[in-house]
């Protein structure tokens, strides 16, 4: 067998994919940026470290440690490059940087893209300053460090991750002063009929609000997050409900809407996108298996649509599934209907969480001039209201005109927000504002580096 | 940054039997434990891991996961890494570039 | 559809186009400017950003010192500064024999005017300390400098705007036909322009309208690689260049290095972007003419599409086939600061029948059977 198979991504997708892979006979390229694989939602901390996969992982241990374990059983099979960012692909080939300072170049025939996803970040007055992270950073920090990102700790925003990190917290002996819902009550009791199909999820979403209760947690729901304060660091989270504005003091908080896919590298790569009302972003096209519109891509797993991590799971099987068809072998036909079938029920289920937690539409009208929106490059939402008066309302052209978007991070953290600014000023809807590019290197290179062999 | 208000960001709430580990902050001695990242053995003795690159305010990064580019240290060789996905190690010199006010 | 007429159809928004339409509009006629995509985004939107005089072939250096003039008043002509700063230009030499090559243009250039200060290493090293050791020598151009070339470009067009052009933006140009003493340019969407006057500043993409008159040339599209740093403290005090090619740089104020040098590729007809040997080629060999830089990062690559003519010189001036065509296009990648006075020189030739300073290096003859002595 010629043909070289890359994945990128050693979360759930890209190690089902690798295992489907490898029980057929090819032996693919497995790239990772991290340093143990399980991706985000099951990284791995430090082999030092002594807790349990149920203290790290509460219900879904089971899973993670089945993805661990299926990653150490795999690697007499495959070719596997940790520390090894992604930063570029051309014409079938991958640029590389490993362990920060040695690039090298991999030639592929077939790449699946398990790329993930971070954390969907809509910008608060305030939320440079120490101690403010994401849901997703909050429970990084927790999971790969044993650390509270601080103590007392508010939780904020929305979606499923913040009831889960919740609860991992107040779990785990931090302070969780409040739980702040941007999410009203009935948002979710409208939810309740689709998240029932996929009944264990929703039971275990129940518990961990069940058991905040028990603990006396203050949550809640349907609230406005107006800011953060604090001179060099947190001091307080402001917020309004029904009318009253209330400040709380606090030391720390992690907030975010959701989560948002890694694109860039399937951007690169020339893949067709088109908008998701679900995910409200451009998301790569794929075929039901995850074939991208470019010949010999393939996209698994959060990374081309949010679907959670047992949805990762699948669309990395069903890639694998579709690089071994396009190489002519045969797949398990029953087991592909059966992927599909759950995959289907997963859908039903992500338009209940997204009716649970919807994304705060307005979110734009309610940011302030003031209001810092790209931290890497200090641009305000003032300023992109500006540019965009001044006649810009395509997205990468305002980057070009007020900076947003420009620097370190490549959009990855103010994209959303930029969007929405956009398409609040100009009166177009944000599908219609355009998509930002993206550019290599898909994260900072430095001068000097080495050429590996 | 008034050093008088730096005070520690993160909390250990486990893990807290590792092998400490020493290194430099700044040119004066610091203290981690074994498996923490730069980032991890900064905040938990300090409130900043940079100064912002026009207003010089501080920063202490923000996603953990190697996306926001915002926990970027030097290191005593001069090479840069990001804070959060690198892993301190005996006697590692970490400094915390302070930023420009534009 | 009604079709939109004007006393001039320019195709082509970026800085030569639009600089046209803004002295054309100012004067009183009315423009269509019809550009493929957002006027000032491609080449002239994304190129390196060096405004400079210093290294061009003496025949560009009279238009050029126009440009020149008009960049000393652009806040006055377009309504922002975009940036520009005469921090100078540095040409970097890597050896005596580059040196010698600088000495002798600057030998060449004095009536021009340019104030060149060429140098040896001691001297380089006295006053750019921050240049490396390998550099032989340097010329400097104290008053050439740089700009945002994404703020400039579409300055220009929103200038014109304000004077009365008509900009149609995101419009393709499907068709073009001349009848009678007037050109008609259809649009893919079906929407028609007519006028007597037709400028041809479609950059890369204009060899197609010169060839549809009869006047084609031989223009080949390079792709210049260019590289952005994260944010630095200030060290360079000058935009650079290398005699013989290098990797180039500048720094703006709020500390980004903008680096160049190398090619990039074509993604298909309307794209480019930068080579991932380019882009390692400008990480590994910067340093030694910017030691400063160790340590940095670069976190942005970008390309754009520019039109080369085989002498290096642009095409600008009337048309030898058509009366009423004018080009103005294959600027070599060095189009950005002498495009403001060739749009200039362009309205000249239908303002006032001739352009104040001589086309005739520039003419599209050269290329064709004709030979062309007079001016329009």
């Amino acid at each position: 067998m010629s043909e070289r198979i890359v994945i990128v991504g050693a979360g759930p997708a890209g190690v089902r994919a690798a295992q489907a892979l490898v029980a057929q006979g090819v032996r693919p390229l497995l790239i990772d940026e991290g340093g143990r694989g399980g991706g985000q939602i099951y990284r791995q901390p430090p082999a030092n470290f002594t807790r349990s996969a149920n203290t790290l992982y509460g219900f879904e241990a089971s899973k993670a440690r089945s993805i661990h374990h299926t990653l150490e059983s795999l690697r007499p099979h495959l070719d596997y490059q940790p520390d090894t960012l992604v930063w570029n692909g051309e014409h079938g080939v991958l640029d590389t940087l490993r362990q920060g300072s040695l690039a090298g170049r991999q030639r592929f025939d077939r790449l699946i893209i398990a790329s993930g996803a971070t954390d969907r970040v809509l910008p608060i007055p305030g939320w440079t300053l120490p101690g403010v992270y994401t849901l997703g950073a909050a429970q990084v920090a927790l999971k790969f460090q044993g650390c509270a990102i601080g103590d007392p700790v508010v939780l904020a925003g929305s979606g499923p991750l913040l009831y889960l990190v919740a609860y991992q917290y107040a779990k785990a002996g931090a302070t969780v002063a409040t739980v702040l819902d941007t999410s009203p009550l009935q948002a979710q009791i409208n939810a309740v009929p689709r998240l029932l199909t996929q009944p264990a999820t929703f039971a275990k979403g129940l518990y961990y609000r069940a058991w905040l209760m028990a603990k006396r947690v203050p949550v809640y729901q349907g609230v406005t997050l107006l800011g953060v304060e604090g001179a060099e660091r947190v001091t307080h989270v402001l917020w309004s409900m029904q009318g009253r504005v209330h400040a709380l003091a606090c030391n720390a908080i992690g907030f975010s809407h959701a989560l948002r896919s890694e694109t860039q590298l399937a951007d690169l790569l020339g893949c067709s996108f088109a908008w998701s009302p679900l995910n409200r972003a451009w998301l790569p096209t794929r075929d039901e298996l995850g074939r991208a519109s470019v010949s010999g891509v393939y996209l698994a797993g959060d990374g081309a649509g949010i679907l959670g991590a047992d949805g990762a799971e699948i669309t990395g099987e069903l890639a694998a599934m579709a690089v071994l068809e396009d190489l002519g072998k045969r797949v398990d036909g029953k087991r592909r209907s059966q992927h599909l079938a759950a995959l289907a029920r997963l859908q039903r289920f992500r338009v209940g969480l997204e009716t649970a937690f919807p994304f705060p539409t307005n979110w734009a009208v309610q940011a302030p001039d003031h209001l810092v929106v790209c931290r890497c490059e200090q641009v305000t939402a003032g300023e992109v209201r500006a540019a965009v008066r001044a006649g810009h309302w395509e997205v990468n052209r305002v980057k070009a005109t007020c900076r947003a978007g420009m620097g370190r991070c490549q959009g990855r953290v103010c994209g959303v927000a930029t969007v929405e600014l956009i398409a609040g000023e100009s009166g177009r809807p944000p599908e219609q504002v355009g998509r930002l590019r993206a550019q290599a290197p898909l994260k900072p290179l430095p001068f000097d580096l080495e050429i590996g062999p | 940054m008034k050093q008088n208000q730096d005070t520690p960001l993160f909390k250990r709430l486990a893990e807290q039997d590792r092998e400490p580990v020493l290194f430099t902050l700044d040119g004066l001695p610091a203290e981690g434990l074994a498996g923490d990242t730069v980032l991890t053995a900064i905040l938990t003795q300090s409130s900043f891991v940079r100064g912002s690159d026009f207003t010089a305010e501080p920063r202490a990064g923000f996603c953990l996961m190697g996306a926001c580019q915002d926990c970027w240290v030097r290191l005593g060789d001069g090479r840069r890494v990001r804070a959060c996905a690198t892993f301190v190690g005996p006697g590692l010199a970490v400094s915390r570039d302070p930023g420009r006010v534009l | 559809m009604t079709a939109v007429a004007s006393d001039v159809i320019i195709v082509g928004g970026g800085i030569v186009g639009s600089s046209a339409a803004l002295c054309l509009a100012r004067a009183g006629r009315s423009v269509s400017v019809i550009e493929r995509d957002f006027c000032g985004s491609r080449s002239s939107g994304v190129n390196y950003g060096g405004v400079r005089r210093q290294g061009r072939p003496l025949s560009q250096l009279p238009l050029s010192c126009r440009a020149h003039a008009i960049w000393g008043e652009l806040a006055g002509w377009v309504g922002t500064d975009g940036e520009y700063t005469r921090s100078g230009h540095l040409k970097l030499a890597r050896s005596e024999a580059d040196l010698a090559t600088l000495q002798a243009y600057a030998l060449a250039v004095e009536p021009f005017g340019l104030g060149l200060q060429v140098m040896g290493r001691a001297e380089l090293r006295r006053r750019f300390p921050w240049v490396g050791d390998v550099a032989a020598g340097a010329s400097l151009c104290p008053d050439d400098g740089h700009a945002n070339p994404r703020l400039v470009s579409p300055a220009f067009a929103r200038a014109a705007q304000r004077q009365g052009a008509h900009l149609y933006e995101q419009t393709l140009v499907a068709e073009v036909t001349h009848n009678a003493g007037q050109f008609e340019v259809r649009s893919q969407a079906g929407q028609r322009f007519t006028a007597p006057w037709l400028l041809n500043c479609a950059g890369a993409w204009a060899g197609v309208l010169a060839a549809q008159f009869g006047e084609p040339v031989p223009m080949v599209a390079h792709h210049p690689a260019m590289l952005v740093t994260e944010p630095l403290p200030l060290f360079m005090t000058a935009s650079t260049g290398v005699e013989g090619g290098g990797i180039y740089a500048r720094q703006v104020a709020r500390g980004n290095c903008v680096l160049g040098g190398g090619r990039g590729f074509a993604e298909g007809p309307d794209k480019a972007r930068t080579g991932q040997a380019a882009i390692l080629n400008i990480l590994r060999n910067a340093t030694e003419l910017y030691p400063a830089l160790a340590g940095a990062q670069a976190i942005r690559s970008w390309s754009g599409t520019e039109g080369y003519l085989p002498d290096n010189e642009p095409v600008l001036g009337p048309s030898l086939t058509c009366p009423g065509l004018l080009h103005g296009f294959g600027f070599a990648g060095a189009g950005f600061q002498i495009g403001p006075a060739a749009g200039e020189a362009l309205a000249q030739c239908i303002l006032a029948g001739e352009a104040a300073h001589s086309l005739a290096a520039f003419s599209i003859g050269r290329f064709t059977s004709l030979h062309h002595t007079g001016t329009l």
